[in-house]
């Protein structure tokens, strides 16, 4: 597109919206009212939507707007919104890109995907009902996701007899509710969606309201985006090299503005250069802004890839590997700390570690309150420890480059979101110490190549006896070894963790740096855990070099380590006097891709040659 | 009656404001396709040969600029395909220079899968929603842009732009990923596949707008002129070649016609239209009170078609 405008300030701009609130507060039955009364839907909607209603509708012979938007099956047979549907409409005054949200509390995820890219929240609350959880918790996700502007509308006054007094005693309570929020604006509306109250036009059944109906309010509120004056960031997304005399950088440009000549620097090295050229198919141009996808020239040779950050030299994201953020969890399986996800912030993938949990956060109160794990639609604040530094602004600055994603590693689901609130120096100001005997130096002195023996499986299934005889043989084959067994650390290094999910993560990651530690020093070390969560399991392969960790799963089954039971711990378990007791109330997750698997009910010497041929086969003996 | 009249010739242009949203959703593609090309092994574009197609391709030339879009195009050939849609397909692969693959359901056009015998729902099923999949799982493609756009249909307005399929090709709107901000979740296991849909934000009309200020090439179809067509249950079927039966009756006539949207010539209706050029269809277009795929038989062969189609694995 040649010819764009310089001036944005004319003509019709885009509000994008949401509508949310408690489950039949009637989000759906709003917006299909709008779209019908401002005469938005087309002829061969209007004929589906009447058939609809009388087939599948929950209004009689009456138009059940809801099913406009309501597009699953599963909705339309449930009569509720799952996930977000988008819809687009333009009136004479503005372009439209409203998201209508469930309310059901098991889909928050849905809603809050809808408010990440609203400007405004329409939230409503039924007139017979009130401000209920669900109408806090919407309200504090859009106020976590930075949405300013808020209309609050009291739905269904049909029922209340259109009465003022149950209006303005809502509008109070929410209000009062509100204060902490930090909406820009607020304004507060009764409604009938079902009759079309306030919706395109004055109620005639409220003469007591003077405010302008909710389409009006939608057309004047006025929102701009502030990221074209903040300083410059463009995340890299791609490298262009279509041969060897053309290097450009791809990508969006996250915040603040760009021109040929401007100096950059790259947020991880420091090193700074200047823009020669920004590219396009259009021919190319002098200057970029906030939102354009770009490709860009640089004068010096540097050393820039996916994953980095550009920015301006005089205004530097930060740059560190540890942070605090507000997370809200949108997975039924907790967040635990100290165990690994996967984070997404820009460009970058990396692993992270939720270090520390400082509070959960009430939706209802606001009140914080200390946590061990975050349960399904919960918010707090966490610590949050990044793999590898990444560059990064505190949310409330710039809203590009202060938000990310969690992923799970297994499922690979979408497990979180977050909202930086700033960085912690404790990780800048420690450094490594360069070590002068290197790793490789003691493995030669030691002459072997060391490694870890994870031997897993259920409690009884005959780890640490074969760990042990496993043990004599090596020592006996004159390899250094040193075994770890979890009964034992759990009385010394461990013994202030239980046995909830949060403490197994953490012994779990403990005992995988001392194990790693003891690698360095040349070991060949025999560890013998539980292990329940292959999440751990994974995370301690992945803290070591390729092959040095081989994950031996001890096979045996629940009924024979019940039968076996040598330390009495499932006959109590089984009575309900040990809780989270693994195999019982706690799960165990079965290995996967073990490098080797014996079975718990052959003999220890068939299992221990086993072994012993698994470490030939890789060259460890 | 017509639904389109002349406008006068250059009167018409795309406004300032609109080219600034354009100017957006453009950059938003443009980002989704380089996250794609960035984060995936094998990406491939469905090329349909339509108008949502004819600017994938256009916003794919400018995303890899000045490199050519690094991924080869999928036509799901069907055999049924309007002639000139075939000839525009060839010519673009031709003078754009992108890898062009085209598959067929083989053993469906052994054994003579066609819309008359054996209706749009088998038809579609065997001839589309089969095809693509035995070619994505051939070739092995692990993310699959697609032009769907969420204003077409109400199970598409739901859909995520990074869309997660299942080894088998499954799509279930149930559990959908959250999809938060511009972070997209890329990650997949093995034999798992992501649909990708540039467009999610775009309108009919922002199609339209975009092409008339980008100048970019689409099929003769989507523009008005004389062509030979039978009315049939209410619909208007161009008889594009001789395989069309005619039904007691009916005698083919000239009409000036058009096409919303392009797909197999007998699923695909044409109305009466004199929107000869860009512009009378951006006009005609505002005056419209039908929704797009109104003229698509397989829209309305069962109760939430659309979604169970998606479901088994058609785009």
């Amino acid at each position: 597109m040649r010819c764009l405008a310089e001036n944005t300030e004319t003509g019709k701009d885009l509000l994008r919206f949401l509508t949310c609130g408690s489950v039949d507060d009637g989000k759906s039955t709003l917006i299909g009212r709008l779209l019908w009364d401002a005469k938005l839907l087309c002829d061969d909607q209007i004929v589906a939507i009447e058939a609809d209603s009388q087939r599948s509708g929950s209004h009689g012979q009456d138009i059940d707007f809801a099913l406009l938007l309501d597009g699953l099956q599963a909705e339309r047979e449930q009569g509720i919104t799952i996930d977000v549907a988008y819809r687009f409409f333009e009136t004479q005054h503005r372009k439209f890109i409203v998201a209508d949200t469930p309310g059901h509390e098991q889909y928050t995820r849905n809603m809050a995907t809808g408010a990440s890219t609203a400007d405004l929240a329409v939230i409503l609350v039924d007139a017979r009902k009130g401000i209920l959880t669900q109408t806090r918790r919407h309200s504090f996700i859009a106020s976590l996701m930075g949405i300013r502007h808020v209309i609050l509308v009291i739905n269904k006054m049909d029922l209340v007899d259109y009465d003022a007094a149950v209006f303005y005693s809502l509008r109070a309570t929410y209000l009062d509710f509100a204060e902490g929020l930090g909406f820009e604006t607020l304004s507060c509306l009764p409604v009938s969606a079902l009759k079309g109250d306030n919706v395109c036009a004055a109620s005639l059944s409220m003469p007591w309201f003077d405010g302008a109906p909710l389409l009006a309010q939608l057309e004047a509120v006025e929102v701009y985006s502030s990221a074209d004056s903040l300083p410059f960031r463009m995340p890299v997304q791609w490298v262009c090299r279509p041969d060897l005399d053309f290097r450009g950088f791809c990508g969006t440009v996250s915040s603040g503005h760009i021109a040929v000549g401007d100096t950059v620097v790259v947020a991880a090295s420091g090193q700074t250069s200047t823009v020669r050229r920004i590219v396009s198919f259009d021919g190319d141009r002098a200057e970029a802004w906030q939102g354009d996808a770009v490709n860009l020239v640089i004068a010096d040779e540097i050393d820039i890839s996916r994953g980095d950050t550009l920015a301006v030299p005089h205004d530097c994201p930060d740059f560190a590997d540890q942070f605090s953020a507000r997370i809200l969890w949108m997975h039924a399986d907790p967040l635990l700390p100290n165990r690994t996800y996967l984070i997404k912030i820009g460009t970058t993938v990396s692993g992270v570690r939720i270090n520390r949990l400082d509070c959960r956060i009430n939706v209802n109160t606001f009140e914080r309150t200390a946590a061990e794990c975050l349960a399904l639609n919960e918010v707090g604040v966490c610590d949050v420890a990044v793999d590898r530094a990444v560059a990064f602004d505190s949310y409330a600055a710039n809203r590009g480059t202060g938000r990310f994603i969690l992923i799970d590693r297994y499922s690979n689901d979408t497990v979180g979101c977050g909202m930086i609130l700033h960085a912690l120096r404790r990780a800048t100001n420690v450094y490594r110490h360069a070590e002068t005997v290197s790793k490789s130096a003691r493995v030669t002195l030691m002459h072997q190549k060391p490694c870890i023996l994870w031997l897993t499986g259920l409690s009884g299934s005959g780890k640490s006896t074969l760990a042990n005889v496993l043990e004599q043989h090596l020592h006996g084959l004159g390899c250094h070894t040193m075994l770890l067994d979890g009964d034992n650390i759990r009385h010394s290094l461990n013994r202030d963790l239980g046995f909830t999910d949060a403490d197994r993560v953490e012994n779990i990651r403990r005992v995988g740096e001392v194990a790693k530690l003891m690698v360095e020093a040349g070991l060949i070390v025999l560890v013998a855990f539980i292990s329940p969560f292959r999440s751990e399991r994974r995370m301690v392969r992945e803290l070591m070099e390729d092959g040095e960790f081989l994950e031996i799963f001890v096979d045996t089954p629940f009924d024979v380590c019940c039968r076996r039971d040598s330390k009495g711990l499932y006959a109590k378990a089984l009575n309900g006097d040990i809780p989270n007791f693994t195999g019982v109330q706690s799960p165990y997750e079965v290995p996967e891709f073990p490098e080797l698997r014996v079975d718990g009910t052959a003999d220890v010497a068939t299992s221990t040659e086993a072994i012993l041929a698994l470490l030939r086969a890789r060259g460890i003996l | 009656m017509p639904l389109g009249t002349k406008s006068e010739r250059g009167q018409f242009s795309v406004s300032r404001h609109d080219l600034v949203h354009l100017q957006r959703l453009e950059a938003e593609s443009i980002h989704i396709f380089r996250e794609v090309v960035a984060t995936f092994e094998k990406p491939v574009m469905l090329y349909s040969i339509g108008k949502d197609s004819s600017v994938m391709l256009h916003l794919a030339r400018k995303a890899f600029f000045p490199a050519l879009p690094p991924f080869p195009f999928l036509h799901i050939d069907t055999a049924w395909k309007f002639r000139e849609m075939i000839a525009f397909r060839d010519r673009m692969a031709r003078e754009m220079g992108f890898q062009l693959l085209v598959h067929i359901n083989q053993e469906g056009l052994e054994r003579g899968i066609n819309p008359f015998i054996h209706g749009s729902k088998l038809y579609t099923d065997v001839m589309k929603t089969e095809a693509l999949k035995q070619a994505l799982d051939h070739y092995g493609f692990d993310a699959a842009f697609g032009g769907a756009r969420r204003d077409e249909e109400k199970s598409r307005a739901k859909e995520r732009v990074f869309s997660f399929r299942t080894a088998s090709h499954h799509w279930d709107p149930k559990i959908q990923r959250p999809e938060l901000w511009d972070l997209y979740n890329t990650r997949i296991a093995k034999g798992e596949s992501i649909r990708v849909f540039p467009l999610s934000n775009w309108t009919e009309y922002n199609v339209w707008e975009y092409i008339l200020a980008e100048n970019i090439p689409i099929v003769p179809l989507y523009l008005a002129k004389k062509r030979p067509v039978v009315e049939r249950d209410g619909l208007l079927i161009m008889v594009d070649d001789d395989r069309l039966p005619l039904r007691p009756g009916e005698t083919p006539l000239l009409k000036t016609v058009r096409f919303r949207t392009l797909g197999c010539y007998p699923l695909t209706a044409a109305f009466e239209s004199e929107a000869e050029t860009l512009e009378d269809v951006l006009v005609e277009m505002r005056a419209m009170h039908t929704s797009e795929r109104q003229g698509r038989v397989i829209d309305h062969d069962q109760a939430g078609s659309m979604e169970k189609k998606k479901q088994d694995g058609y785009f």
